[in-house]
């Protein structure tokens, strides 16, 4: 079996996995990288965003082939310690209830901001339409990312 | 910022033996439970005479609170987090009356145990029956630091005051910080009571705190059930029968077992019937990891026995729940003389109304990590009521319970789903048969096709008016699978205290009124979901006062409040208890409060504008677990498209303890609620559930979530709890609205315009 390489988080990273293997299954049963998430397992719900070469992917459908050469970016490796705008916001704005989708909402907001540094909310909606979220955060989801592009109001004296 | 203290599993990092156990014996109650006093009944006060014991020079005066001399503090949170934010604001109350700095305390999760009181997570109770007893225990904290501050100061304690993790010598101004009297405090007895403080001295009680785990949540370290890995730790995915009350039959595993990475297939014994919290039983694949573990049971051929609910159909079902609510029930509550009022009625109205079954659909589907040894059993899994947990585990092994620890992990939401452990009992069988840590891992099909569901059901509703246009009859007829029936058999329909959610529990100022109860058979397994049967009482009264209204010919809110009557307190229980198991005096059922909240929500959404054609507005009030709550929905119709643009939400839960998760409670309450009303629905086919996934079970997304605007009720009554209150006046109040907006009634979930 061909060994894949790729980096995640930065670093250089050689598999020697099924190269089928969905790229969800790698990073938490091989990689122990917990913090991406299942949610549906059929590109349904966006639990599993991650970044790859900066394109936010559904990781329970992309098979760990499809990322040999790439960098892959999990939530364990957006930042050093929360500080990316998004996260910082996600705190300030104290988004998450249950927690459990709020990675994958992060990654693909993550890459809504790289190549769209200041979206509309019609952007922000069409980006996030198919991240779910079963405990309704949405509103503060969607006031998150502007706060992260700099456009929205700041936090609501929530200590975080 | 604080982190659990069982969120030693970091990701990316391999897990070495040492930190697993140095994880295991720091969760596993051993820090906490080994240095704390037993509390009868979980309150905060020990036993009379009780001294507290110190830990490594540190203070726990009850099984709440651990003062360590460097000034950090532990404050054990006993009930579970799903999302409704209870490790925050319980931690808060115990922070607040010991006087603790908020940025000292870590929030630790107590493992399943008797001495932490009620557990179970459900109900919507965590604040309204922990509050006073979680002040009681930070007090008690804070009298003892007073206390031993006197003592070093030789002072009178009356001269000393606990503030922000210091206690002040107010003479003088003298201080000495927590952690340096944690030890002499420690010495102390403890006493069987303290001063509470009044509301306005209040730190962080009312004031809105981010929650405790947002850190780890944001950065991908928060421990779920299935993020949980001890060292040889291997993943079971099982396949079980697509009916409830059928088994495998045989299964040939050859298959299964040259997959890649698949080490074992175990068979589980099938459940019993009723099945209760037990598991389905089926066939489990063992494997190195999740991937092979699916690909593993893809492979299994299994012949299944069906059982005797292979026949159920939803159609016919419903036929038959129509057929029941025509026919007179069992009077549940009986007032006055409905027959003969509504045959002296100046006009009679009727209406049925349908909700189909419902899934719970948590993001995170149930999973659990058990290891089963000789010396007896550790979980981790995400469960509601980890004592009820616990108790089932230690019957299958049979073993005492005290072999059994339940670690709580963060729940990845739940919504009543997780008060089961059905999914617990797995992976303990399996761990037994295999012999290492199993963690069963379930798919979002395996979710949606193996739910305890919310019970389909039919409402039959007829009311009598007089000639001034007068509710003088009510008629409330309900017919629904209980969720008694899960659990054992001989129940044909649903008992009183699912039909106090709701249903007995009206509110309405009515002299004839009559609830009954109706046949309905039971055919797969039934259970809570986010308020329960309040989801299709709420649905079916609210929109049944507003079509008295539209007969009436009077403004829905006027009529409404009318309906309500004068502010009062309802009373038909027998006992002490109200239908939500709470003391009547303490929190009586009164309908001023809910007149408080109509009142405000209807100020609040502009109730009376004018407003295109097209659009309309909806209002529904709704008192449940002792919380009210009204709405107002706008909406659009163009077409057959529904748009809804606003709901404002008014909330009475009495002394709010953090606004900012009360107010995230309706917002998640109210989407909640749309999704039930706008998609919801599960349907059987040959005993089997036709849905498996989020493109044919579709909950809400960003797009269809409308602007929400919550406004609370200031009050100074016992706290309530927010979980489940926003619930039900969701799908009323949006149809209210449909028919403000064009005419249209809405008598079905979900919700279809097309064709209507």
């Amino acid at each position: 079996m061909a060994k894949v390489r790729l980096t995640v988080n930065g670093a250089a990273r050689e598999l020697d996995v099924p190269p089928e293997m969905p790229i969800l299954w790698v990073l938490r049963d091989v990689l122990n990288l917990t913090g991406t998430k299942y949610g549906c397992g059929t590109a349904l719900c966006g639990s599993c965003t991650v970044l790859r070469d900066g394109e936010a992917i559904r990781a329970c459908v992309e098979p760990i082939s499809s990322a040999e050469g790439t960098a892959l970016v999990t939530i364990e490796g957006l930042s050093a310690n929360g500080t990316h705008p998004l996260q910082v916001a996600w705190r300030d704005l104290n988004v998450a209830q249950c927690g459990y989708c709020q990675p994958g909402q992060i990654m693909n907001a993550a890459a809504l901001l790289a190549r769209n540094p200041s979206p509309t909310d019609e952007e922000i909606d069409a980006a996030q339409q198919a991240n779910l979220c079963r405990c309704g955060t949405y509103l503060r989801i969607r006031e998150a990312i502007r706060v992260a592009a700099g456009e929205g109001s700041t936090g609501r004296g929530g200590d975080s | 910022m604080s982190r659990p203290v069982w969120d030693l599993f970091p990701g990316g990092g391999g897990v070495t033996r040492r930190s697993f156990i140095r994880t295991a014996a720091a969760a596993g109650g051993g820090l906490i439970l080994g240095v704390s006093t037993a509390c009868e009944g979980g309150g905060s006060r020990t036993p009379a005479g009780g001294r507290s014991v110190g830990l490594e020079g540190g203070f726990s005066p009850n099984v709440f609170v651990h003062l360590h001399p460097t000034g950090d503090v532990e404050i054990v949170v006993a009930r579970s987090e799903m999302g409704q934010g209870v490790r925050t604001s319980l931690a808060a109350v115990v922070a607040d009356e010991m006087e603790a700095d908020w940025s000292r305390i870590r929030v630790v999760q107590a493992p399943g145990h008797p001495d932490f009181g009620d557990q179970n997570t459900g109900g919507s109770q965590s604040v309204r029956n922990h509050f006073q007893r979680l002040r009681e225990a930070g007090a008690v904290a804070r009298r003892m630091l007073e206390e031993a501050a006197a003592r070093q100061w030789e002072v009178p304690a009356a001269e000393c005051a606990g503030r922000n993790h210091e206690v002040v010598h107010l003479p003088t101004g003298r201080t000495a910080a927590y952690g340096e009297l944690a030890e002499a405090a420690g010495r102390l007895q403890v006493p069987e009571n303290a001063v509470l403080k009044g509301a306005d001295q209040f730190r962080y009680i009312g004031r809105p705190l981010g929650g405790v785990d947002n850190l780890d949540i944001t950065v991908g370290a928060a421990l779920f059930g299935a993020d949980v890995r001890p060292p040889g730790m291997v993943y079971a995915a099982i396949a079980r029968c697509p009916v409830v009350g059928g088994t495998h039959r045989s299964y040939d595993a050859q298959e299964a077992l040259r997959r890649p990475g698949v080490l074992r297939v175990v068979e589980i014994p099938p459940a019993e019937s009723p099945p209760g919290y037990g598991s389905l039983g089926g066939v489990a694949v063992v494997a190195e990891n999740t991937w092979a573990a699916l690909a593993g049971r893809d492979a299994l051929r299994i012949e299944w026995d069906l059982g005797p609910h292979a026949t159920h159909e939803s159609s016919a079902y419903r036929a038959s729940l129509e057929a029941a609510v025509r026919e007179p029930g069992r009077p549940d509550r009986s007032e006055g003389d409905v027959d003969g009022a509504l045959r002296a009625a100046d006009r009679t109205h009727s209406a049925e109304y349908y909700v189909p079954y419902l899934a719970h659909a948590s993001m995170e589907p149930p999973a659990c990590v058990a290891s089963v040894t000789r010396e007896g059993c550790e979980i981790w899994a995400p469960v509601q009521a980890p004592q009820t947990t616990r108790r089932v585990v230690a019957g299958m092994l049979d073993v005492p319970e005290d072999r059994v620890t339940v670690h709580v992990t963060l729940l990845g939401g739940a919504f009543g789903r997780k008060s089961k452990p059905d999914f617990v009992l797995e992976a303990v069988w399996i761990s037994k048969e295999v012999g290492r840590p199993v963690q069963v891992f379930w798919t979002r099909e395996d979710d949606i096709r193996h739910d305890f569901y919310h019970a389909v059901s039919m409402q039959r509703l007829e009311a009598g008016l007089d000639d001034s246009k007068r509710v003088t009859a009510w008629l409330h007829r309900s017919a629904f699978p209980s969720i008694s029936a899960t659990f054992a058999s001989g129940i044909d329909r649903p008992p009183a205290d699912e039909l106090g959610l709701g249903n007995t529990t009206v509110p309405f100022d009515v002299p004839n009124l009559r609830c009954e109860s109706c046949p309905a058979s039971w055919h797969t397994r039934i259970g809570w979901l986010r308020s329960v049967s309040n989801i299709h009482h709420g649905f079916a009264v609210g929109a049944f006062a507003d079509e008295l209204a539209a007969l009436a010919g009077r403004d829905p809110r006027e009529f409404l409040l009318d309906l309500i009557g004068p502010a009062r307190v309802i009373d038909y229980w027998a006992g002490e208890e109200n239908a939500y198991g709470v003391d009547k005096r303490a929190y009586p059922y009164d309908t001023g409060r809910l007149r408080g909240v109509v009142e405000l929500a209807t100020g609040e959404a502009g109730w009376g504008r004018s407003l295109p054609a097209g659009r309309g507005l909806g209002l529904a009030a709704h008192y449940c677990f002792v919380t009210y709550v009204a709405q107002v929905a706008e909406v659009s119709v163009t077409g057959d498209r529904l748009r809804i643009h606003r709901i404002d939400c008014a909330v009475d839960c009495g002394l709010v303890v953090n606004p900012d998760q009360v107010k995230a409670q309706m917002e998640g309450a109210i989407v909640f609620g749309l999704s039930l009303a706008l998609h919801g629905n599960i349907t059987m086919r040959a005993g089997r559930v036709e849905q498996g996934n989020f493109d044919d079970y579709p909950i809400c997304a960003l797009r269809e979530v409308p602007e929400i605007h919550v406004h609370i009720v200031n009050s100074d009554a016992p706290p309530t709890g927010v979980g489940e209150p926003g619930v039900p006046p969701v799908a009323a109040a949006v149809a209210n609205a449909i028919f403000a907006a064009t005419g249209r009634r809405i008598r079905e979930l979900p919700i279809r315009l097309a064709g209507v």
